[in-house]
């Protein structure tokens, strides 16, 4: 007898069977026929207003980035087939990492195929056994998986709680290796972590910081580093990790560090060593994108102000969202449950607007989510339609509204 | 209330909100299977008995706690080492 071991999925697959059975769109199968801009996609004929892809600073179709990417692959070929500690470290590669020193002022980069794989490695690598690792509880399931991976103790402390980081750094052994793991921007509610205080309680217990600026880099901080840059905490972080996927706009990750031993972790971090390094293209694209970044303060200033239009709109609407104010450029509208959420959704991408329906175990328990992410390139007019959209999409939800102020 | 019993009997107290669909607590209860708990739900519980009596545990000693009485024992061994 066979076990089908796809079996245990039951429940889900019922699950997800019962929502499309409402008759709604698989909120989990887009397909973007076409991608016309990096605010605008044609989605099943439709022109969509793209608003969930952190494509923050729009430099998917970047003439510059495009350029470099092109020469790469004409250059270099279509990919290395190889790791980073073989045949597949090129040139681009190593340029890629001299834009990211650059870029953070540090003495090391290291290019990991993707952020989850360098989340995944450095947490795993890092802190090994009888070491601890702490966590916010609301970290990306990169970090989570990190964590599984490594042979640490693991310990989680309530989100952006400094309090709860200190009772729990409090319990550990005083000559323990300890790292702490933090994220500058958390993606689901769009929330600033506080890190002065996290930063402090971490180092006067002897821990070595870890942050995550996936949703900081670009737009954080004088040099667009991100959150940790901005609160003025770089001294006293080890090491800081991101990817290319978001701001950067093409795919990859990375950690950089000034820590004198970092090198050796390219030989001893397994989803570094045992896996294909990015094609040419690919990184060359990236380091085109990261010098640009470091001096796009224009496209910084609109990015934040078409966040603040998006947030104050939809708060003017009655909309309940995850954070009073706009603190990064995720905006993040609370839903009552899963079926209201999928049918908002729904009804926002049937009226041309993508968001990104989040439910957990990505999001806390209990939370529900339709997440906006704003991009430097949205015009005032495309704001202004999705606002008059999610309007609409409320009323023929009968979505329960706070009173507008 | 830190003896076995105490241990027990404490933690069914702070299980009882999370027991969303109110099955009866024993022993051999267990979290995902017969409670259907979440992983997320775990961790919050886990964080609130690390709070009770002041100990860590870690969540990698998770995937080993299967039942409630699991949990007691394991709580219980770490109170007694802090002594
Ligand atoms: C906080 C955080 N870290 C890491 C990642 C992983 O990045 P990547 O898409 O490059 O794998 C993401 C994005 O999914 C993220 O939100």
């Amino acid at each position: 007898m066979t076990v089908d071991l796809l079996a245990k999925y039951d429940p889900l697959i019922a699950e997800h069977a019962g929502l499309l059975a409402t008759g709604i769109r698989d909120p989990f199968g887009i397909v973007m026929d076409e991608v016309l801009s990096p605010t605008q996609a044609i989605i099943k004929g439709k022109a969509t207003i793209l608003l969930g892809t952190y494509n923050y600073m729009g430099m998917t179709f970047d003439a510059d980035v495009v350029a470099a990417g092109q020469a790469a692959l004409r250059d270099y070929g279509a990919g290395t087939t190889g790791s980073r500690v073989l045949n597949g470290t090129y040139q681009t590669h190593k340029e890629c990492e001299a834009a990211l020193k650059d870029f953070y002022g540090m003495a090391h980069a290291m290019v990991f195929s993707t952020g989850y794989q360098a989340n995944l490695g450095m947490v795993s690598t890092l802190a090994g056994k009888g070491d601890f690792i702490i966590l916010d509880a609301d970290s990306h399931a990169s970090i989570y998986d990190g964590c599984k991976m490594s042979n640490a103790d693991i310990v989680r402390f309530r989100h952006n709680d400094a309090a709860d980081l200190e009772k729990r750094l409090k319990r550990l052994p005083a000559d323990a290796g300890k790292l702490v793991v933090l994220e500058g921007v958390y993606s689901m509610l769009g929330d600033v972590a506080p890190l002065p205080e996290l930063v402090a309680i971490a180092k006067a217990h002897g821990a070595m910081v870890l942050v995550d600026e996936a949703h900081g880099m670009g737009f954080f901080g004088a040099h667009g580093r991100g959150v940790y840059e901005e609160q003025g905490v770089a001294d006293d972080v080890d090491f800081v990790v991101g990817t290319f996927s978001k701001s950067v706009g093409t795919v990859g990750g990375f950690c950089v560090s000034n820590h004198p031993r970092f090198e050796i972790l390219r030989l001893v971090c397994r989803p570094y060593t045992f896996t294909a390094s990015l094609p040419p293209a690919v990184v060359a694209s990236a380091a085109t994108s990261i010098r640009k970044l470091m001096t796009a303060h224009d496209k910084r200033a609109r990015l934040w102000e078409a966040t603040r239009r998006l947030h104050g709109g939809l708060k003017a609407r009655g909309f309940r969202l995850a954070t009073d104010t706009p603190e990064s450029a995720i905006v993040s509208v609370l839903m009552p449950d899963q079926e209201t959420t999928a049918l908002m959704w729904s009804t926002l991408i049937d009226l041309g607007v993508y968001v990104n329906m989040s439910r957990p175990p990505a999001t806390p328990a209990g939370v529900f989510l339709l997440r906006c992410s704003i991009c430097a390139l949205h015009s005032d007019e495309q704001i202004d339609t999705v606002l008059g959209r999610f309007e609409q999409a409320a009323q023929l939800c009968n979505l329960a509204r706070n009173q507008a102020a | 209330m830190t003896d076995r019993a105490g241990v027990y009997a404490r933690i069914l107290e702070l299980i009882e909100p999370l027991n969303a669909r109110k099955v009866a607590l024993g022993e051999h209860t267990s979290f995902a299977g017969d409670m259907e708990m979440d992983s997320l739900t775990v961790m919050d519980l886990v964080a609130s008995m690390e709070d009770e009596w002041d100990i860590m545990i870690p969540l990698n000693m998770l995937p080993d706690l299967e039942t409630i009485g699991q949990v007691a024992d394991a709580v219980h061994g770490l109170v007694a080492k802090k002594g």
